[in-house]
């Protein structure tokens, strides 16, 4: 009986082709080489990218967004029905992170802030997340119900700001988009099995949408600052968002064989720091150990 | 069931069953322990003895239901993570102990487990996982010591295992290795981080270092006149450093770094052994150590009700999805009929 | 002695019931690192159909950029040789030292061959 002898060199030399792929592997891992919220910090320390305060503001729409999706997303790693489910929600929520520190260093270039300044040390008014991210996690088709309606929001709104005449935010835009992608096609596949599954998941799948439906408007509000912004090819208007979000939502829904729910809409004003009664505590949580040591680094 | 199969065809009229059966673990016991003598690799379809397979899942299932219940300690901490990077790089920690997890229970269900079956003897109290888990982590600080010791230690059990006899166990440790490379130093960077910080800061790392390094040191097991089972894994070339070896090795590495940290290890009686060429430490507390792992722990209990709750509110999406999958197949041939 | 099974999964002792009735199958998963190679088997995950499991091999084999291709196989689809058979299935090649290259010696040292 001999050893494996997979180090022979038998065979091998004569064309000097058969050598390829012996670098089949599936662990390589590499970091890759996409935009960083750290390459946006430094852009905007070394005085290459300054937004204006309009801009500023309008990345902190974008960014409290994902910062708070991703804060309420965390919670689930660790409590998902399955643990690829505990990888795959923590994915979206480290991908929506990572879009929140990229928006949040840009816009902290207007102020000489930090991403960690804005998220820590900014009080509840002066954030500017939508009602629907600030929405408890509920059950997993409560989860779902927002992840679906959030992310094919983001995605159209990611996809038209790629083309922003802010090339800042056209990059962190164009980063974001894949991202979004993938998360609108996590969530679509969920609300397929979850309405087509059993007749338990189906009723919580019906709740879930019913539960964030009243804040889908909020989403498409057009403001001063948006129209302004858009005005300027700078931003999207939100309200130009709505038809494809109606049609791509509409073509998940009608596969699933769900109906949009017919709830009045809530009227929103997260935008200007009118906020629901979650996001109160999501912050206290979220902030308290950097408020306990201002000035501290980690 | 190719055993029972081999033993009926195999078994002429004239032979005893129980002869060809013997015979037949005879010539499997030569094969394995040739494979063994070699320092080669078993793999899941292999004849192996009953008690290598015992022993395997017993360890391969302890190390995944470790990785699932260790990520509650530090998930503990994601919300409230002190800046933005520090809580995406927790996020990504946490997520990898649930990939880790997930790679030993595919290694386990090679030995004829179900991850199932796994599960519900975790969360039915059925199963153990390493007691350093049920401890409760208190400040920021622990997130550090976390990384730095309680990973450290990990790592030092890990490498090894990397070639463990037992293919899909070496082959689930290579990856985990390699992806935990980077949970030790972040730990040993928040902990640097506190230790330049404000007084209070650097009182907070100090104090994480005294709660965790004992229970880190005993992540190793038992001294090794008191572990029964290690001589016969360390034949089966499962195990390849005894638990003290390994111990003396991770004190010897951690009482450098932690100079690095400006801060001190709880041990007054750390030293390099000359004659022994081993590092020594001071008395653990063995006690305290069986009463965590026989339940008794700060936080047995809660990490137990955590996991329970997870899998029983899942159970119902896990089933829509099961449903759905059945539907879609039954759809389609349909439409094919 | 059956054909079929996991090669990854032995087929020596009895399976306890699964206790969960809603308990995803086992696929394995293929990782392709980059263009030009070949898909190498990655590991095992659970899921309840392709199109899950895809996206699970996704998040869990390709974290850390491992693959630009994935392939997701049910474990129960997979055909392995019997490790019994070892002898018959895999002794035959050795020795057969003339399918090789190296066993042309006398060529040796001439150019382009």
């Amino acid at each position: 009986m001999k050893a494996p002898a997979s180090t022979s060199g038998r065979g091998t030399g004569a064309t000097g082709l058969a050598g390829g792929d012996s670098n089949a592997s599936a662990t390589r891992i590499t970091p890759g080489n996409a935009l960083r919220p750290e390459d946006i910090a430094q852009e905007v320390r070394a005085g290459l990218a300054k937004p204006t305060e309009d801009v500023a503001e309008y990345a902190l729409y974008l960014a409290d967004d994902a910062l708070i999706l991703a804060q309420r997303l965390g919670h689930w790693i660790s409590r998902a029905p399955e643990l690829e489910e505990d990888v795959a929600l923590g994915n979206i929520a480290l991908d929506q992170l990572g879009h929140a520190r990229s928006f949040l260093s840009y816009a902290g270039g207007a102020w000489n802030q930090s991403e960690d300044d804005l998220a820590y040390f900014r009080r509840e008014p002066a954030f500017r997340s939508v009602h629907l991210v600030e929405q408890p996690n509920g059950d997993f088709a409560v989860t779902i119900a927002r992840q679906f309606l959030l992310s094919y929001y983001q995605f159209e709104l990611y996809r038209r700001l790629t083309a922003s005449t802010d090339a800042t935010l056209a990059a962190i835009a164009g980063k974001a988009v894949k991202e979004v992608d993938y998360h609108r096609d996590h969530s679509a596949q969920w609300v397929l099995r979850l309405a087509g599954g059993t007749d338990e998941s189906s009723r919580r799948m019906i709740h879930g949408l019913r539960l964030m439906w009243p804040y889908v408007d909020e989403l498409f509000q057009d403001d001063d600052l948006t129209i302004r912004l858009a005005e300027a090819g700078i931003a999207v208007a939100p309200s130009s968002l709505r038809p494809d979000f109606d049609r791509l939502t509409g073509d998940v829904l009608l596969q699933a064989r769900l109906e949009a729910p017919d709830v009045p809409a809530a009227p929103g004003g997260g935008r200007h720091g009118r906020h629901s009664e979650h996001l109160g505590y999501i912050l206290a949580e979220m902030q308290v150990l950097a408020r306990e040591f201002p000035g501290a680094s980690w | 069931m190719t055993t029972k199969d081999s033993a009926s065809t195999g078994a002429g009229p004239s032979l005893d069953v129980s002869d060809s059966e013997a015979a037949r673990q005879a010539e499997g016991q030569a094969y394995f322990d040739r494979i063994i003598g070699l320092d080669s690799r078993i793999e899941p379809r292999d004849w192996m003895p009953a008690a290598y397979r015992r022993t395997l899942l017993r360890q391969i299932s302890q190390h995944a239901h470790s990785e699932i219940i260790g990520m509650q300690p530090e998930a503990n901490w994601i919300s409230r993570a002190p800046s933005l990077k520090r809580k995406a790089i927790l996020m990504a920690k946490v997520q990898d102990e649930a990939g880790h997890g997930l790679y030993l229970y595919s290694a386990a269900e090679t030995l004829g487990q179900s991850r199932d079956r796994m599960m519900a003897d975790l969360i039915g109290g059925r199963a153990r996982y390493s007691s350093i888990f049920n401890y409760p982590a208190l400040t920021w600080a622990d997130m550090g010591a976390i990384g730095w010791l309680v990973d450290g230690a990990a790592i030092c059990n890990q490498v090894p295992l990397c070639r463990a006899s037992y293919g899909p166990y070496g082959r689930a440790m290579v990856r985990i290795c390699k992806e935990e490379s980077f949970h030790q130093r972040q730990g040993f960077e928040i902990l640097l981080e506190l230790s330049r910080g404000t007084p209070q800061q650097k009182q907070m790392a100090q104090d994480a270092v005294n709660r965790w390094y004992a229970p880190a040191l005993m992540m190793f097991g038992p001294p090794d006149d008191d572990s029964p089972n290690s001589r016969q894994s360390m034949a089966w070339n499962i195990k390849r450093f005894s638990n003290d070896e390994l111990r003396s090795r991770f004190v010897g590495m951690i009482v450098e770094q932690v100079e690095v940290l400006h801060l001190t290890l709880p041990d007054d009686s750390i030293r390099f052994n000359q004659d022994t060429g081993r590092w020594e430490h001071g008395p653990l507390d063995w006690n305290e150590f069986k009463e965590v792992l026989a339940g008794r722990g700060p936080c047995n209990a809660q990490r137990l009700e955590r996991r329970r709750e997870a899998h029983e509110s899942g159970a119902w999406v896990r089933e829509a999805a099961t449903a759905y999958a059945a539907k879609q197949v039954a759809q389609h041939k349909g439409n094919a009929a | 002695m059956s054909a079929h099974g996991n090669p990854e999964e032995a087929a020596t002792e009895p399976q306890d019931e699964p206790a969960d009735s809603g308990a995803w199958g086992l696929w394995e998963v293929f990782v392709r690192s980059s263009r030009g190679l070949s898909h190498v088997h990655a590991g095992s995950l659970h899921a309840p159909d392709a199109a899950m499991a895809l996206r699970n091999a996704r998040d869990l084999y390709t974290r850390r950029n491992e693959g630009v291709s994935l392939w997701v196989v049910p474990a129960e689809a997979i055909a392995a040789s019997d490790p019994d058979a070892k002898g018959a299935f895999f002794e035959s090649p050795q020795g057969k030292d003339y399918r090789h290259a190296t066993y042309y010696t006398r060529s040796e040292g001439v150019k382009h061959l």
